[in-house]
C-alpha cells in the first residue's frame, strides 16, 4: 500500500476539480433511496480521475454518503477492479479463464510480459493484489479471469478496448495502436 | 468482432439477437423504434399486470442467468398490493466463464433490454429499477445509460409513460470485478454498496427481503429481453418454440475446441448436443476427437464425449422404461441435461477436444473459484483454495497417491455447506472431473509413488 499522496506528492483530495464534485452529485441523485448504493459509483469515479484510491479518497468517499471510512475500505480491498497504487498509464487485462486458456493466453500474457518489460514471476504475485508497472512507468498487466468473450479466444482489454483472437505475434501492433505514448 | 456470425444457421431462430445482427443495425432509439421497438410497451401498458404475469407463466420462460428458475413462478411471488416499494434489478454481470451473450445485446441493442425492463416494472409495480453491469464492460455502461436518456427524453421512461401515469426511472450501476456479485443476493448488497456476501436464503428471497429489505425481482439481461416477444408472439406462439417446460429460444454459447466457436440463438431443445457440436460448430479441430464437454457454463458438471447417460423415459403406454442413450444424443434442453446430472446453467458450453489434460483443465477451473470466493463461508473460502492448491501441486509433479480422494472429499465437504450456491459451483468441476476421468487423475496422483 502506498502512502497519502498523488504523482506530485499531495493528498488526492486535494486536488478535485469542481466538475468531480457535479459529477459526485449527479451518481447520488442515481440512489434516492440509500446514499450508501452510490459507493461502488463514487469509488470508480475516483479510480477513474486519479488512477488510484488513496486513503484521502476513502475518506472523501466515506464523509460524502455520511459513512465511516471502514465501509469504503472495505470495498476498496474487496473488489478486484479497485486499486491503492498508481498503476502505470495503460492497464493491460489479459483472460485467465478455461476458454482463453485452451486457446493460449498464456502464451499470450507473458508475451504481453516480455513486451513491456514486467517480469513474469512477478506479475503473478501480484494476482489479486494491485498491479505491477512496467519500469518505463507506461503499463500494468493483470492476469484476469473470463471477460465474457469466450468464443473469440483469447481475449485481452487494453484500457476500455476489448480485443479478441489475439496472437502473441500480435502484441507489439496493438499495443503501439491502443495505448498512449510516453510523456 | 463478434461471436455471432452473420448468417444465421438454418437452425437457429434469431428473436434476442435478430435487430442486433441486422446490417447496419445501430445501438439508438431511432433503429430500434424503425425496427418495432417499444410497440410492446404500448401493448402493456393497456394491459393488466397480472395479464403480463400470466403471459410470462403461460410462456415457460425459465431464467437465462444459470439457475433455471420459471420466471413467471419468480415473478408471482411478488404481492401487487403489500404497499411497499418494488424493486427490479437486471443481473448483467455476466461472469460465468463460458457464457458470452449478454454481452452483445448490452453494446448492439440496448433498447431492447430497456423495453423489456420497462415491461417488467409495469407488471411488477416497480417504480425504480437498476441494470447491473459488470465493470469489465465499460462501454456497455456508456451505450445502456445513453440508451435510457434517450428512451426517457421519447417518454418511454421517467414520469407519466406514454401518458398512462405509470412512472419509472432507470440507472445503470457498475460492478467492480467480483464474480460473486453475479448471485442474486451477492448483487443486491453489492447495489447497497456493501461488501458483495451472499444473503442466505430463507429468509432473504428477494421477493420478500430484496434490495432495502423489499420485494425485488432479479433477472438477467437474457430473460429480461425476452419479455417483449412474448408479448410479440403471443405466449402461447412463444412457449411452442421450446419443449414444454423450457419455452422460447435460448442461447447457446460454444467456446473451446471447435471449429466455429460463437453465440447462436436456437429454440430451446431444437438440437441435441451433437448437432449443435458438428452441424452448428463444425465439429473437432481437424485430426481431434471431443473428450470434454462442459454443458451449461464452468459450474456445471463436465459430461464425457465417450460417455453413455440411462435414464427413464415415459413409454408410449406411460410406464418408466429405462433407455440408454450417447451423451451426444442429450437434447438441449433444461430437462434434458438435469436428467443426465448436470445442467444447461447459462448455456456456456465449454469443449475439450483429445488433445487436453484433464487434470490441468480442472486446476484452470480451481483457480478461478479460489479466486472469486467471497469468503464469507469457511467450508468455501478454505475448501476452493485448498483444491486449487492441489490441482496445482499434482501439475506440478507432487501428486500422491491419496490426492483424488483426498480432493473429492473437499469438495464434498464444501457442497451444501455454504450460504450460496457459490459452494456448489466450486466443488461441482472437482467431484465431476473425478468421477468422468478418475484414469488421469489416478496416473498423474501415482507418478511420485
Amino acid at each position: 500500500m502506498t502512502g497519502n499522496t498523488t504523482a506530485n506528492g499531495g493528498r488526492q483530495a486535494d486536488s478535485i476539480p469542481a466538475n468531480f464534485i457535479l459529477e459526485a452529485n449527479e451518481i447520488l441523485s442515481h440512489y434516492p433511496v440509500s446514499k450508501r448504493s452510490a459507493s461502488l459509483p463514487l469509488i470508480h469515479l475516483w479510480q477513474n480521475h486519479f488512477g488510484h484510491i488513496d486513503p484521502s479518497g476513502i475518506e472523501w468517499i466515506a464523509a460524502k454518503l455520511d459513512l465511516q471510512p471502514i465501509n469504503i475500505y472495505e470495498l476498496v480491498t474487496f473488489y478486484p477492479w479497485f486499486r491503492q497504487t498508481a498503476p502505470g498509464k495503460n492497464i493491460i487485462r489479459v483472460c485467465r479463464t478455461l476458454s482463453c486458456a485452451l486457446a493460449g493466453s498464456k502464451d499470450l500474457y507473458e508475451k504481453f510480459c516480455e513486451t513491456i518489460g514486467i517480469d513474469i514471476e512477478e506479475a503473478r504475485a501480484h494476482h489479486g493484489d494491485g498491479m505491477p508497472v512496467s519500469p518505463d512507468g507506461n503499463y500494468s498487466i493483470e492476469f484476469v479471469e473470463c471477460l465474457a468473450s469466450c468464443g473469440s479466444a483469447p481475449v485481452c482489454m487494453v484500457n476500455d478496448e476489448l480485443h479478441e483472437r489475439v496472437a502473441p505475434e500480435d502484441v507489439p501492433s496493438l499495443l503501439s495502436r491502443s495505448t498512449s505514448p510516453a510523456n | 468482432m463478434s461471436c455471432i456470425h452473420p448468417a444465421p444457421h438454418p437452425k437457429e431462430r434469431r428473436i434476442i439477437f435478430g435487430n442486433l445482427t441486422q446490417p447496419g443495425y445501430a445501438p439508438d432509439l431511432k433503429t430500434y423504434v424503425a425496427h418495432g421497438g417499444y410497440e410492446q410497451l404500448r401493448k402493456a401498458l393497456s394491459m393488466t399486470p397480472s395479464a403480463i404475469i400470466d403471459a410470462v407463466k403461460a410462456a415457460n420462460l425459465r431464467g437465462r442467468g444459470g439457475a433455471g428458475f420459471p420466471c413467471g413462478i419468480k415473478w408471482s411471488f411478488i404481492k401487487q398490493d403489500d404497499g411497499k416499494p418494488h424493486y427490479l434489478v437486471v443481473n448483467g454481470d455476466e461472469s460465468e466463464p463460458g457464457t458470452f451473450k449478454d454481452r452483445y445485446i448490452l453494446h448492439e441493442d440496448p433498447h431492447q433490454l430497456i423495453e423489456g425492463v420497462a415491461i417488467s416494472s409495469f407488471a411488477l409495480g416497480v417504480k425504480l429499477a437498476y441494470i447491473y453491469i459488470r465493470c469489465e464492460f465499460p462501454a456497455a455502461a456508456k451505450i445502456v445509460a445513453a440508451a435510457i436518456a434517450e428512451a426517457k427524453a421519447a417518454g418511454f421512461l421517467g414520469t407519466n409513460i406514454l401518458g398512462t401515469g405509470f412512472s419509472l426511472d432507470v440507472f445503470v450501476h457498475q460492478g467492480a470485478g467480483a464474480y460473486i456479485c453475479g448471485e442474486e443476493t451477492s448483487l443486491i448488497e453489492s447495489l447497497e454498496g456493501k461488501r458483495p456476501y451472499p444473503r442466505i436464503k430463507p429468509p432473504y428471497f428477494p421477493a420478500v427481503f430484496g434490495l432495502y429489505m423489499n420485494p425485488t425481482v432479479v433477472n438477467n439481461v437474457e430473460t429480461i429481453c425476452h419479455i417483449p416477444h412474448i408479448l410479440r408472439l403471443g405466449p402461447e406462439e412463444y412457449a411452442k418454440m421450446g419443449t414444454p417446460g423450457d419455452g422460447g429460444t435460448r442461447t447457446l454459447c460454444v467456446s473451446g475446441d471447435v471449429q466455429r466457436p460463437g453465440a447462436y440463438e436456437l429454440p430451446a431443445g431444437a438440437v441435441t448436443l451433437r448437432e449443435l457440436l458438428y452441424d452448428i460448430c463444425g465439429g473437432p479441430k481437424p485430426g481431434r476427437s471431443f473428450k470434454a464437454i462442459i454443458p451449461g457454463g464452468s459450474s456445471a458438471k463436465v459430461l464425457r464425449a465417450d460417455e453413455k447417460i440411462k435414464r427413464k423415459v415415459k413409454g408410449p403406454d406411460g410406464t418408466m422404461l429405462d433407455q440408454e442413450i450417447d451423451v451426444l444424443d442429450l437434447v438441449m434442453d433444461a430437462a434434458s441435461l438435469a436428467g443426465a446430472g448436470t445442467m444447461i446453467g447459462s448455456g456456456g458450453v465449454i469443449v475439450m477436444d483429445d488433445t487436453r489434460n484433464m487434470v490441468e483443465t480442472l486446476n484452470n477451473l480451481n483457480l478461478f473459484y479460489a479466486h472469486e470466493s467471497c469468503g464469507q463461508c469457511t467450508p468455501c473460502r478454505e475448501g476452493s483454495l485448498w483444491m486449487a492448491k492441489m490441482s496445482s501441486r499434482m501439475l506440478a509433479g507432487g501428486g500422491v497417491e491419496n490426492d483424488p480422494k483426498k480432493l473429492k472429499s473437499i469438495a464434498d465437504n464444501i457442497a451444501g455447506r455454504t450460504v450460496c450456491a457459490f459452494g456448489e459451483a466450486a466443488s461441482w468441476p472437482t467431484q465431476s472431473f473425478l468421477e468422468k476421468f478418475p484414469e488421469e487423475f489416478a496416473a498423474i496422483a501415482t507418478k511420485n509413488k
